[in-house]
């Protein structure tokens, strides 16, 4: 060992270290990249031993030659083994190595994690700075996750400023790559805005304003304090970011706007940084609360000072604000015209092309032509740049600008070759026509000194323009046959194809008045000459690959060859081929439509054929993939249908849902819920004002589009809730009086067609409830009412009870499947020792879960158990006391005053045999994993005085988060599309159950609503009460069932279909 | 934010990469290609701020950059970075550097790569600015560069008088 020590420490002289590498690449210029081959092989080497000095050294150069472009992915693992490295020489190279070139793909950046968060708590605040360096680069969904708590440990408690500031500013990663952590620690954040240390405050501010700057809604409220920290803060920096988020907030929030007028004028007259002013300037511009004339004039006026500054850049920010204030307050800019045109002719190129944004805006009928003279002047000089295409396409804009409004000198406008659209021009004013037409035919004719530089400027659309003036109005050129001859150059077939199809089309028309002006002639040859020329050229243009000039190059061909023929005999066909193209164009007013009246008995209203029936235009949709089981809920094609229409259309598709054995309704849970959902949305539910900002940049778009499609249709759901409910009451009647008398009353014929197993049962749940112990635990939003929770717990401890029977029967042990539960066993005094010995869990049998989550997605981060409580002995129960250990994630909350460990007294006694129900609220973090909570009751049985205790656990499955959300399927459709989803698959062998029954039981415990089905194919759709989307593809075939789900949370979708999949195992 | 941060001299090769966001290294080339194309045939005396590398942001981004002697220093930043704040701090870095090797040449960025890494570590942090305070910034550095020394004393004399890296 010790001679490997000493080995190693005599190779490492002669190890290259950076700078020798360096020196090398440098004495190596002819075969660097052999060189640099033997290096990384030297590397390689160094690599591999187990001096961690030679691996830093190694690692180091490796860096250097990142940076020349090699990829060092393969020595990444190597680069975690020096950054965990207890020196800190060490550590920084391996941190500076890992920010240069980790990314997310990088798979050993999951073994990092430990090793950074040792760094983040190093009492050492050098090594807890380089941590945080390395991490701010390659940060990952997983890292900010796990290390998301450390990093708000030391923004709070750090006692090292510098520390702070860094830990701060790794926020703003820290929420870009996992958003949930955004709401818990935005307080945080917030509290750091007023900072002692400047550093820190404008760190926060820093962070703060690039959030806001992707969601500014949500740090309205914020506005105050940022007003505070502008008004007093000294440090430009701040000022600076801040004026740049109140840029960004005042579209918002006019009267904002209004207030910040004033502060921001002082500052733009008081303040000697330059930087400061633009920002100021520009906030002003940014909201269009300029209303008061006086801060633009100030503005303007404060620009022209940095336009004709002598420092360029100055001047090219001046030219680009003004740009902006140009939209809304042109007149103001116009007046700065002179100061504008100067710019032109600066030498830089950035600011002649801000000069001639502003250009645009400034054109008037007086000066147009002054300014297209001085732009053409520069299009001369520009030839061949970049800079030359923009002004080209400036001058077309300028000239074409309000449909030529500005143009008062037609002759003038023609004449310039760039000028967009003659032939509309040409078409309008028939005095300018012979002008034009000569024009275009000189155009024509030098026209292959346009083709070759112009084209890829697509000047060239200029000749698709010549070509048709020249067509169209052959009987004003003086010379057509030249023209003719023009166009039908080999060379034209170097055009682009449209204006190709424009050339042969228009060669006919000229070739027709070339044969008309020969009429009277009696010498032919000319005549003759012309349809050869035509023969011999078109056949070029009949290979053309483009579509439209060979059919019309083919189609004239044989025209002319007819012609040709006819010609021969000396038959006279001028009159015939000019009737091919006659007819004048007209200029028409685009108003002329109106001065037409409209002929008596003519109602422009009426159809003329009745329109298509409704059913017929449901038909006649598209049918998506699935689209068979459940007919679309029509979103309406025609938008005046009423809504008697509307609703008289709903009653016919319920009514062929109830007659349409195979439609399957939602299943009992998911159908509560849904009845459930708008109920709660109709709450006068106050908006928290949570200032915290719920939306993090990252969250899927489809969000938003999810709550408009909601709003879309809630309407339609609240009428089909009552109907609903009314059904329901229908239904439980006649349960009741099933039970009573025995015959089936008509109404229950309806639930029939759900296919639930629970349901299907029903009859027997009454005897079972009363054979049977049970407890109730229902995961649901507080801030859905009790009456809401209170029917529906109802009907669910009676599925639940059923779904007990079963299990019993089948003693298959299914309860610590799914989802939520609870066990609470209250046990006389016999059976409480073996109580306290082991989770209820395990010694009971019969406690079965049962669980629901009312989710409202208002607020997607506190969930309420609510846990029946059953005196099942002969005692009296009092004192009871429910407490739960508290995790990371999920906490139980206790009121303000009370340590994290105290229990919650429960607000009831139970004499014997009475059962009660009390709710706990948990605040729950992440929900993108299960958890299960271990907690106790505790209670003293009166008869004894004795205390005693019950373990127990609760699971927080990830099923349970999601909420049975009704979804279309064109909905459904874009969200597939949106790409945001992440996919993954699960196959499920032996299922040995109908298609229904499979899907209902998804439905049921998992919280799907079926979106589309066919055959044995269905699309399901579920989201979680923070919004996730889940969607599901179920397909089967045989025994085998296989899901392709899609989320946009992975982790979140892997444990559900992990939930489904045992749901299904244990069936 | 900063989107990236590219030293590279009259030539084009670069002395120094720094990407706020990930790109792949042939990217990465293409990208101070690009931008060397775009800054270099821009006279001295003309604005420092450029739009339009396509490669890297899109129309929200602009290029600012300084040149000094042989090298340019180009930051891609997007519209919530204030145009003169960052010619600012450009000069800022500069001058650090300026400090901390003493005379900065086009050498010193060469050879010490990894020392310029460390000192723009102080001034940026993943993409968005830390520090302006020149005094601030060199004093961090210097102390960091303290540790680094003692740290190799210790370790020679930890280990028997082994010959330590020349730091």
């Amino acid at each position: 060992m010790a001679l490997k020590i000493v080995k190693g420490s005599i190779d490492r002289m002669f190890d290259k270290n950076l700078q020798d590498l360096v020196r090398g690449i440098r004495n190596h210029k002819e075969d660097e990249a052999k060189y640099i081959s033997t290096c990384i092989d030297e590397i390689k080497q160094e690599l591999k031993q187990d001096n961690i000095a030679v691996k830093a050294n190694a690692v180091c150069k490796l860096t250097y030659l990142q940076m020349l472009g090699y990829d060092v992915s393969w020595a990444a693992f190597n680069i975690v083994e020096v950054m965990s490295s207890s020196k800190f020489t060490y550590k920084r190279i391996g941190y500076l190595a890992a920010s240069q070139c980790f990314h997310e793909s990088t798979d050993v950046i999951m073994l990092t994690t430990n090793q950074i968060r040792k760094d983040l708590s190093s009492p050492n605040q050098y090594d807890t700075g380089v941590a945080l360096t390395g991490l701010s680069c390659f940060v990952t969904p997983d890292l900010a996750r796990d290390l998301a708590n450390d990093i708000m440990t030391l923004v709070s408690h750090g006692d090292c400023v510098k520390r702070k500031r860094c830990s701060v500013l790794i926020m703003y990663k820290v929420f870009l790559k996992y958003p949930e952590s955004l709401r818990p620690a935005f307080p945080r954040l917030k509290e750091k805005l007023e900072d002692p240390d400047p550093g820190v405050q404008s760190a926060a501010v820093n962070v703060i304003c690039e959030l806001a700057r992707r969601n500014p809604k949500n740090y309205l409220s914020l506005a105050p304090l940022f007003f505070k920290l502008m008004t007093s803060s000294t440090n430009n920096w701040v000022l600076i970011k801040i004026i740049k988020l109140f840029g960004a907030l005042t579209p918002l929030e006019p009267r904002l706007g209004k207030k910040l007028i004033e502060p921001l004028t002082n500052l733009i007259h008081s303040t000697s940084a330059m930087s400061l002013l633009y920002e100021c300037v520009n906030t002003v511009i940014a909201g269009q609360y300029c209303s008061s004339v006086g801060s633009v004039v100030l503005c303007v006026q404060k620009l022209r000072i940095l336009i004709e500054d002598s420092d360029q850049n100055l001047k090219y920010l001046g030219l680009l604000a003004m740009s902006k204030i140009l939209k809304t307050h042109p007149k103001s800019v116009q007046s700065h015209k002179d100061l504008i045109l100067q710019c032109l002719d600066d030498k830089d190129e950035s600011i002649r092309l801000r000069a001639l944004d502003l250009l645009y805006g400034m054109v008037s009928k007086k000066n147009l032509m002054e300014i297209v003279k001085k732009l053409m002047l520069h299009v001369d000089k520009a030839e061949g740049t970049t800079y030359r295409d923009e002004l080209l396409t400036k001058i077309i804009d300028i000239c074409s600008q309000s449909n030529y409004q500005y143009i008062t000198n037609f002759e003038w406008s023609v004449s310039q070759p760039v000028t967009p659209h003659p032939p509309g021009i040409s078409v309008s004013w028939w005095t300018i026509r012979v002008f034009a037409v000569a024009q275009m035919a000189t155009l024509l004719d030098n026209a292959h000194l346009l083709t070759g530089s112009m084209q890829r400027n697509g000047i060239c659309e200029v000749l698709y323009a010549a070509a048709w003036i020249c067509g169209e109005f052959s009987e004003h050129l003086e010379n057509p046959l030249q023209t003719l001859e023009a166009m039908l150059r080999p060379k034209v077939a170097t055009l682009p194809g449209h204006i190709q199809a424009v050339y042969v089309q228009n060669a006919a028309k000229l070739f027709a008045t070339v044969l008309k002006s020969q009429e009277g002639n009696t010498d032919s040859t000319t005549a003759q000459e012309t349809s050869q020329l035509m023969i011999d050229r078109l056949p070029l243009f009949v290979q053309s690959a483009n579509l439209e000039v060979q059919e019309r190059a083919s189609c004239i061909l044989q025209l002319v060859k007819y012609i040709q023929k006819l010609q021969q005999k000396d038959v006279e066909v001028a009159e015939e081929v000019i009737a091919l193209f006659a007819g004048e164009l007209n200029p028409v007013a685009p108003k002329a439509q109106k001065k037409v009246p409209v002929p008596e008995g003519l109602d422009l209203d009426a159809w003329i054929n009745e329109p298509p029936s409704e059913s017929e235009s449901e038909d006649e949709q598209p049918k998506a993939i699935f689209a068979k089981e459940e007919p679309k809920h029509s979103r309406p094609r025609h938008t005046e249908v009423d809504e008697k229409e509307l609703a008289r259309r709903r009653e016919a598709r319920k009514q062929e849902q109830a007659n349409n054995p195979f439609y399957i309704k939602a299943s009992p849970s998911s159908q509560k819920v849904y009845q459930d959902a708008p109920g709660v949305e109709h709450i006068p539910v106050v908006q928290i004002d949570l200032s915290v900002p719920l939306k993090v940049p990252g969250l899927p778009m489809s969000d938003q589009y999810v709550k408009l499609e909601e709003e879309r249709r809630q309407k339609e759901r609240a009428e089909k809730k009552k109907k609903e409910k009314k059904k329901r009451k229908e239904k439980r009647s006649g349960r009741g009086k099933k039970h009573d008398s025995g015959p089936e009353s008509e109404e229950d014929i309806t639930p029939a067609h759900m296919v639930d197993i629970v349901t299907e049962e029903m009859p027997e749940v009454r005897c079972v409830s009363l054979q049977i112990q049970f407890s109730t635990s229902r995961i649901f939003n507080e801030l859905s009412p009790s009456s809401f929770w209170v029917f529906n717990e109802k009907k669910s401890s009676k599925h639940k009870k059923k779904k007990q029977k079963k299990e019993k029967e089948e003693k298959e042990k299914k309860k610590k499947k799914k989802k939520h539960h609870h066990h609470h066993h209250h046990s006389d005094g016999g059976g409480e020792e073996s109580v306290q010995n082991g989770t209820v869990e395990e010694e009971e049998p019969l406690p079965v879960s049962v669980y629901d989550i009312q989710g409202n997605l208002q607020d997607g981060s506190q969930v309420v158990v609510s846990v029946i409580f059953e005196n099942k002995c002969d005692s009296f129960l009092k004192s009871m006391e429910f407490n739960v250990l508290d995790s990371l994630n999920s906490k139980l909350q206790r009121p303000e005053g009370s340590g994290p460990h105290d229990g919650l007294t429960v607000p009831f006694q139970l004499p014997p045999g009475v059962s009660n129900e009390a709710r706990f609220v948990f605040t729950v973090q992440s929900i993108v994993m299960p958890q299960k909570l271990k907690g106790t009751l505790t209670f003293i049985v009166k008869d004894s005085s004795t205390h005693e205790k019950l373990d127990f656990k609760l699971h927080f499955t990830c099923t349970s988060y999601l909420i049975t959300t009704p979804c279309y399927s064109d909905a459904f459709a874009k969200l597939l599309e949106s790409g945001d989803l992440k996919g993954s698959s699960v196959r499920l062998e032996g299922v040995n159950m109908p298609f229904h029954h499979l899907l209902a039981r998804i439905c049921f415990h998992h919280h799907f609503s079926v979106v589309e089905r066919i055959d044995s194919c269905a699309s399901m759709y579920s989201r979680s009460i923070q919004g996730h989307h889940v969607c599901l593809l179920v397909k089967t075939s045989g025994q085998t069932v296989s899901i392709d789900a899609k989320c946009d949370e992975p982790t979140l979708l892997g444990n559900v279909l992990d939930e489904i999949k045992q749901t299904f195992s244990q069936c | 934010m900063i989107k990236a941060i590219l030293i590279f001299n009259n030539h084009g090769k670069p002395r120094l990469i720094r990407f706020y966001q990930y790109f792949a290294e042939d990217m990465q080339q293409q990208i101070i290609r690009e931008t060397f194309h775009l800054v270099s045939k821009r006279d001295d005396n003309v604005c420092n701020f450029l739009e339009g590398g396509s490669l890297i942001g899109g129309s929200d981004y602009k290029l600012i950059y300084r040149h000094y002697a042989t090298l340019y220093f180009v930051f891609c930043v997007d519209s919530s970075e204030s145009e003169l704040g960052i010619l600012d701090l450009i000069q800022v870095f500069v001058e650090t550097l300026d400090k901390c090797f003493e005379n900065v040449c086009e050498l010193d960025l060469i050879f010490h790569m990894d020392k310029v890494h460390y000192i723009l570590q102080e001034v940026v942090m993943g993409g968005m600015v830390l520090e302006t305070n020149m005094n601030e910034i060199v004093a961090q550095v210097e102390v960091q560069n303290r540790m680094e020394k003692s740290e190799s004393l210790v370790g020679s004399v930890a280990k028997n008088g082994h010959v330590t890296f020349p730091t």
